[in-house]
């Protein structure tokens, strides 16, 4: 597994080419899950002009690898790459980076399902949104 | 002799800090630790908390040199 916590924009794309050609397993994976979350400038009706991504240093780390060790337990799993912002971001921008490898189609979309709700419900992150009046810490995460 | 407290997001702009020490001896739980930085003020009913990193409730025992941490709802991906 590999995580990474970064205060620099990054291009998931970039990252997934760079990761894949360095797997050892050509020829073995058979499927790739991705999911990219990105920033939007609305939200709650309110044009969102930047945020603020807050994080618990170590405590954060530790959570996703949690996570991502749960995942392999419960699914058979090749490889898998999970990449967060932290600091000021805009919109259009990267938040987050979650990529399976697996042999098979199903572990690989349902693994990164699962990684991508327990990273919401319980890594700890927090986002603030500036506004164009002012900033707001945004409440609870969207419904899915 | 003392316990670390850390406060993160809008629990951090509450208290007007990010960091806390209180002596080990003043407090048994997680929830003492609160009412001892919070002049006994009530928790708000959504805040977590964790010891040296993982996730426990208020009732939970706390030690001389941990790090305790209150936060809100995490809101991350």
């Amino acid at each position: 597994m590999a995580v990474s916590i970064t205060e620099k924009p990054f291009n998931p794309w970039d990252e997934l080419q760079t990761r894949q050609d360095n797997l050892s397993m050509a020829g073995q994976y058979g499927a790739t899950a991705v999911f990219v979350g990105t920033m939007r400038d609305f939200n709650e009706g309110d044009k969102v002009k930047a945020m603020t991504l807050e994080h618990y240093p170590g405590m954060t780390e530790k959570y996703l690898e949690k996570i991502i060790l749960q995942a392999e337990r419960q699914w058979e799993l090749m490889h898998t790459l999970v990449i967060h912002r932290v600091g000021h971001i805009l919109p259009d921008e990267s938040i987050v980076l979650v990529a399976v490898w697996a042999a098979h189609r199903a572990n690989a979309f349902d693994a990164s399902r699962y990684i991508m709700e327990e990273l919401k419900s319980h890594a700890p992150f927090w986002k603030k949104e500036t506004l164009e009046d002012g900033d707001r810490w945004v409440g609870k995460g969207s419904e899915g | 002799m003392s316990i670390n407290i850390r406060y993160f997001a809008s629990l951090r702009e509450k208290m007007g800090k990010a960091e806390d020490s209180i002596d080990a001896g003043l407090a048994r739980t997680v929830a003492d630790v609160w009412g001892v930085v919070a002049n006994d003020t009530g928790m708000p009913s959504n805040t977590l908390c964790s010891i040296n990193m993982e996730y426990v409730g208020p009732e939970h025992a706390v030690k001389d040199g941990d790090e305790v941490a209150f936060f809100p709802p995490v809101t991350g991906g």
